[in-house]
């Protein structure tokens, strides 16, 4: 019973991990652009299938597959920034979301039209395969790489948005855009960017994830609520509150799943409206 | 879709007589019964989410509560009424009645969870709440039949002499008529002065606490009101026929919903109906060809509504209207 316990947290923080990459770009859009927008999944999508199609097509190994993932998520979130998102800043929150909606139905429709509605398969290299025995555990090994993946983007985001020009940039926009416009910081460029790097790292999350969450053209349908709720319980604009934010979800969600199989995904969604109630700012609340 | 300057300002209240392009409105459906005999289900489809799209006109146009969840009450109020008729209660006006009590009760419920929050919060509860009954109905499989759907469901005849045939002329009149009830009950509503202060809390939210007015309380009541009619419709659906699956409840619902409100336009009752046709009328055609082709091009018109055409149909065509008024005078 406790070494099940063990490993069902174990399990929800691997879980957790992965949502935190995918949901960290939509906080960023959420607290720097405040864009509601639910099409964020559709980038970790796109990552998925580069992933795949990278693998399956052009031979390249797993590992060598992700960073295509993010280049191609960014490239398309670059993209999509300069041409449509940025036109609707100032939009309200109906017309974002109904344009990200949009977004989402394309999506899905171009994805089936590519590449057909079936779950799409990842081969994992041999060392990441199998179980590790780690203090009389059994510990899947991709899911301690998840883990370590995790822990080494935090480190790396943390320190991009804390000790690096661009990160005072970022911060100083969230914080008032007219004051940093002022200062001389190109407010549209530090938007663009970070809107890539926010799609980026959806699309590694995807790429990652295609043996956890699974790939097929339903995938930003399925899990927009997980994405919306990291975010939105996390606090948007900050990188602690969201990674708190899908720990917690992670484990509820898998402990949910393998304690009370009956009740399902019932737990998440129970415990997102109530924690929206208590805490409507976000757990690391911040006013954006 | 801010419409400040698009709408007529109001010098009295609003007044509920019928203008002539109401009334011609309203014998379209009446001409397309005699018309296309043929099409009577398609028209039964489109009556109901023509219904659906105003109940969410009410919540989203008037009183701008954004709702990724008003599927749910369409659900309620459709096994409500597809379970009375399963189990041997299969008079149908009561049916609507029962479902519109229903899903009335869960618009209560729910809405003090909803009014708390704002735009983001609101969003997420409305969508939470959506995939709780979902996950709910299909857990419940017993009494739903979960994804299969409920089967099974019959239905008596309309005051004891219309039965519902296959050929869908009953259905359709009991569809129309249904609308019709509705629409004036929600017209006679938004012109009133409880339906101007939702749009005194639509335009200026912060104002209105000043002039006496409960904000919560307005939103309460509208929500309420909107779960009601959103019931009524999946009764409708449920009764015409005579299966409820377990999409009435789905994501995708409240998403092609506020599609079709959008795409009539929200705030004038008439754009959640021409909406709906529009759309309906659409699917039907294109989703023929090929669906995974629709949804591409449901998404494309949904960006292009946003970012070309934010008043909707309604609002290209009162624009174009008052531009010739303007000619003329």
């Amino acid at each position: 019973m406790l070494g099940n316990l063990v490993g069902v947290v174990f399990d929800g923080i691997a879980y957790g991990s992965l949502l935190f990459i995918i949901s960290i770009g939509l906080s960023v859009t959420m607290g720097l652009m405040n864009f509601v927008n639910l099409a964020h999944g559709a980038f970790a999508m796109l990552g998925g299938y580069a992933c795949v199609i990278a693998m399956t097509r052009l031979g390249v190994p797993f590992l060598a597959s992700l960073p295509v993932a993010f280049v191609v998520s960014a490239g398309a979130g670059i993209v999509l920034e300069r041409l449509l998102y940025r036109r609707l800043y100032r939009a309200t929150h109906l017309d974002q979301v109904l344009f990200s909606i949009g977004l989402v139905f394309m999506s899905i429709a171009a994805t089936t039209y590519f590449f057909g509605s079936q779950q799409q398969p990842v081969q994992l290299p041999e060392f990441l395969r199998g179980q590790i025995h780690v203090l009389g555990l059994d510990l899947g090994s991709y899911r301690l790489f998840l883990i370590a993946v995790v822990v080494a983007i935090t480190l790396a985001l943390t320190w991009l948005i804390e000790r690096t020009r661009f990160g005072a940039q970022i911060r100083a926009s969230v914080d008032n855009q007219q004051a940093s416009a002022g200062l001389g910081i190109n407010v549209d460029r530090v938007f663009s960017l970070t809107f890539a790097l926010g799609s980026g790292l959806a699309g590694l999350g995807g790429g990652l994830g295609i043996d956890v969450l699974g790939l097929d053209p339903t995938f930003p349908l399925k899990y927009i609520v997980y994405f919306l709720l990291v975010v939105a319980v996390g606090g948007a604009g900050t990188i602690k509150g969201p990674l708190i934010a899908s720990l917690i979800l992670g484990v509820f969600d898998v402990a949910g799943k393998y304690y009370a199989p009956q009740v399902g995904s019932f737990v998440i969604y129970v415990a997102m409206v109530v924690l929206l109630l208590l805490f409507p700012r976000g757990l690391a609340g911040r006013r954006v | 879709m801010s419409r400040q300057g698009e709408q007529v300002r109001l010098k009295t209240l609003p007044s509920q007589r019928w203008g002539k392009l109401e009334i011609a409105f309203w014998l379209v459906p009446i001409a397309a019964f005699f018309l296309f005999p043929k099409y009577l289900t398609l028209g039964s489809q489109i009556l109901i989410a023509g219904m659906f799209a105003l109940s969410l006109d009410l919540i989203l146009g008037y009183a701008r509560i954004i709702s990724l969840g008003h599927a749910a009450f369409f659900g309620v109020g459709a096994y409500t009424a597809g379970l009375l008729a399963k189990y041997g209660w299969n008079e149908p006006l009561s049916g609507l009645v029962a479902a519109a009590a229903l899903a009335s009760l869960v618009g209560l419920l729910t809405s003090f969870l909803v009014v708390r929050g704002h735009d983001l919060t609101r969003l997420m509860v409305t969508l939470g709440i959506g995939l709780m009954l979902f996950e709910a109905a299909n857990k419940a499989s017993s009494i739903t039949g979960g994804v299969d759907g409920l089967s099974g469901v019959e239905m008596g005849k309309i005051f004891g002499a219309f039965s519902f045939g296959l050929d869908g002329k009953t259905a359709y009149v009991y569809c129309l008529v249904i609308l019709f009830l509705v629409f004036l009950f929600a017209r006679t509503l938004v012109r009133s002065p409880f339906g101007l202060s939702l749009q005194g809390i639509r335009e200026g939210e912060r104002r209105m606490p000043a002039i006496g007015v409960s904000v919560p309380r307005k939103l309460i009541a509208i929500y309420t009101v909107g779960a009601g009619i959103a019931g009524i419709a999946g009764a409708l659906l449920a009764q015409t026929t005579q299966f409820v699956g377990i999409d009435t409840l789905g994501f995708p619902r409240s998403a092609e919903l506020m599609i079709m409100l959008v795409l009539g336009g929200t705030g004038y009752l008439y754009g959640a109906l021409i909406g709906a046709a529009v759309f309906m009328l659409l699917q039907d055609y294109l989703a023929n060809l090929n669906a995974v082709y629709w949804q591409f091009w449901l998404g494309l018109l949904l960006i292009v509504i946003v970012l070309f055409a934010r008043g909707g149909l309604m609002g290209g065509f009162i624009a174009l209207r008052r531009a010739w008024t303007a000619k003329k005078s």
